[in-house]
């Protein structure tokens, strides 16, 4: 280095500089904890051979809270609201995972209106994280239009979420054996104009984007991660599909009354950046396609199970029975009983499989609660897929998973 | 099983067939609300987990997760979920360890098994022999200890705050401002079999089952010569084995009149009875 630095201060000993002079040593940076393209605290310790990357070594955890150490202090109705609070942009899918595994253990059924409620708001969330992601996308690689469309979209969501649960993002509106309370009519005809008259937004916002030069030479070809690797790196969700596996829990697992709906699954044909980004566009209009034939097709009805020991009865009963006061008592003091055992639900959150692992012990607090986040095993990937990719490409690669810290870091 | 669930098709001879590929190896296997789990010697991981990926079709490993159960001699379990996206199934491959033994690292067959082990470690401290990157991972750079261990309390051992005094952020031990609070609503007469302190009068001796299960029927009863048990009742004291108070006074000063109290008070001056505030001299 020596040399060049004299050549630059044009020391006269210093001779012509000719290229191979100097070796130019790796050098390792650090992205993060605090950057605006990190999506959160994410502190990534890049080595860098001039602008290329060689290695990439994630560092996580910046924002662990011990949720499952707390859920296990916890009585199952009160361990709901960290699950909202896992992956913030997609509350109520965090919390489906939660309460069918509940379900599972206890073998309880839920009436048929609050599965369709359950499809219709998860698949509303679903529109609600991919707002964002897609959006946080575009930004990354340097368009801010779409972004501050796509946040106007958002916030009709969450306005819809409000209207709902009461709450703009950490709803705790999943109950075990149904929902906490029913949608009114005009805030289900406020959702289907919300299809009708909101989404053509998104769909501009995307045609700024999807076939732009710029934002191509950004994502086509990034981060290509072939099927075999999809695989074995535990990938799932957009993440699989864009790799070309046409995998998706709610045609192959189906829950609730996703069997009865008409959806096609988008599937990549690359597996690079782009294919994920058109991935998420192509589910937000199957999405809308889903909520559309819930709102079409759902059934009046009790939102709740009828079994008292497990789902509270309604104020107005209350007021009646003192048999439901004894029940709403207990259910808000004591809880239910799981019976022992263990099962593993995972459902098709909006950014992958999120999953459940619960043990019970028959008591009223869980045993254990293993919560099997998405980002983390893609995130582990970052590494082999950054490899030999510029600096810049970092961003793209990010985004293009979809991490939030809330649910990776737990 | 209810409809609402995530529907897997069942594969009746998978228990069967996967026992015979494993061999001894295989430790249990256990069918619960249509989840199968294969208990497997902990040596046998690596190989358990090929059979399951080469034979079986479960090409994604999603999951290790652990779980801490101290009263046990090999107090910690690793789960392994397995998915086969041709089969559409999920299977869990279960184990136990110590905390001295480590566990063979499966990052061999799945490199996404890296993270997932030092997860495990991290929150449990169970170690993997083979895995190339076991450090912490969700925890803070130099933390000490393993906090999803049942013997770890929930509040921590240290606490951290910036300290303008010395410009950085500093780790104390953890101050409380109140007790740490655990509500424990859990009611004794259902769900958990507790053993309330007086049980086992009510059993007999030679009944002497940690839960109050119903007496086995069998020839210990019949053959029991212990005398058939009276009801006990507790209405007079000859019921219930007890004398006359001996401070008999001292009850019949309590139940008086606050207003009596503090006329007799003064004047018995017996010391026994201190005025609650100034108790302490």
């Amino acid at each position: 280095m020596t040399k060049t630095l004299d050549v630059m201060v044009g020391s006269p000993e210093a001779g012509d500089l000719t290229p191979g002079d100097e070796t130019v040593q790796n050098f390792t940076i650090n992205f993060g904890p605090q950057h605006p393209a990190a999506h959160g605290v994410l502190r990534l310790i890049m080595e860098l051979d001039g602008e290329i990357v060689e290695r990439v070594d994630p560092h996580i955890g910046l924002l662990h809270r011990g949720t499952e150490k707390l859920i296990e202090y916890r009585t199952y109705a009160q361990a709901l609201p960290y699950f909202d609070r896992l992956d913030y942009c997609s509350p109520m899918c965090m919390e489906h995972s939660y309460v069918l595994a509940i379900e599972k253990l206890l073998g309880l059924e839920v009436p048929l209106r609050a599965q369709y409620i359950r499809v219709l708001m998860a698949e509303l969330t679903r529109i609600m994280n991919h707002m964002l992601n897609l959006g946080a996308h575009v930004m990354d690689v340097g368009a801010m239009t779409p972004n501050l469309w796509l946040f106007e979209v958002r916030e009709d969501t969450m306005q819809l979420y409000e209207a709902v649960s009461g709450a703009r993002m950490h709803a705790n509106y999943f109950r075990v054996g149904g929902v906490h309370q029913d949608i009114p009519e005009k805030v289900l005809a406020d959702m289907a104009a919300f299809l009708d008259k909101r989404l053509p937004l998104f769909e501009d916002a995307i045609s700024l984007v999807a076939d732009n030069r710029i934002f191509k030479q950004r994502n086509v070809d990034i981060g290509t991660v072939s099927k075999e690797d999809a695989i074995a790196w535990g990938f799932s969700g957009p993440m699989i599909r864009a790799a070309g596996v046409p995998w998706d829990l709610r045609r192959s697992q189906p829950y609730e009354v996703y069997d009865r709906m008409e959806f096609d699954i988008p599937v990549g044909t690359k597996g690079d950046c782009y294919d994920r980004f058109m991935v998420r566009v192509e589910e937000v209009r199957q999405s809308a396609r889903i909520m559309r034939q819930c709102l079409k097709d759902m059934p009046n009805g009790a939102i709740g199970s009828a079994d008292r020991k497990v789902f509270p009865p309604t104020r107005g009963e209350m007021k009646q029975s003192m048999e439901a006061m004894i029940h709403h008592f207990k259910l808000y003091t004591e809880g239910y009983h799981v019976p022992a055992g263990e099962v593993y639900v995972a459902t098709e959150s909006p950014k992958g499989e999120f999953g459940v692992y619960l043990v019970a012990d028959g008591t009223n607090k869980p045993y254990r609660c293993k919560i099997r986040p998405t980002a983390f095993s893609h995130l582990q990937a970052m590494d082999f897929m950054m490899k030999g990719h510029m600096l810049a490409d970092t961003t793209a690669v990010l985004s293009a998973i979809d991490v939030v810290f809330g649910e990776c870091d737990r | 099983m209810s409809l609402h669930l995530p529907r897997i098709e069942d594969r009746p001879d998978l228990a069967g067939a996967f026992a015979s590929a494993l061999g001894p190896s295989l430790l249990a296997t256990k069918d619960h609300v249509g989840e199968i789990t294969f208990t497997v010697a902990r040596d046998a991981i690596v190989e358990a987990c090929r059979i399951a990926r080469d034979q079986f079709g479960y090409q994604q490993l999603m999951e290790i997760a652990g779980a801490d159960y101290p009263e046990r001699a090999d107090r910690f379990e690793v789960n392994y979920q397995l998915l086969s996206l041709t089969e559409n199934h999920r299977i869990r491959l279960k184990l136990s360890t110590d905390e001295a033994t480590a566990v063979p690292s499966v990052t061999s067959l799945w490199p996404v098994a890296g993270w997932l082990e030092r997860e495990v470690f991290d929150l449990y401290g169970v170690a993997f022999a083979g895995n190339p990157d076991l450090r912490r991972i969700l925890t803070d750079y130099g933390f000490e200890g393993h906090p999803l261990r049942k013997d770890f309390p929930q509040t921590g051992y240290v606490e951290l705050r910036y300290s303008e005094a010395e410009k950085r952020v500093v780790y104390e031990p953890v101050r409380l401002p109140q007790d740490f609070r655990n509500f424990d609503f859990l009611m004794p007469w259902e769900g958990a079999e507790y053993r309330l302190p007086g049980d086992e009068k009510a059993e007999g001796e030679t009944t002497a089952a940690p839960s109050p299960s119903p007496a086995p029927s069998g020839s210990t009863k019949v053959e029991a010569t212990s005398p058939p048990p009276t009801p006990k009742v507790t209405g007079t004291t000859a019921q219930t084995g007890g004398g006359t108070p001996a401070n008999a006074e001292e009850t019949r000063n309590a139940r008086k009149p606050a207003a009596a109290k503090a006329k007799t008070s003064g004047g018995k001056a017996s010391g026994t009875r201190e005025p609650k505030p100034g108790g302490k001299r």
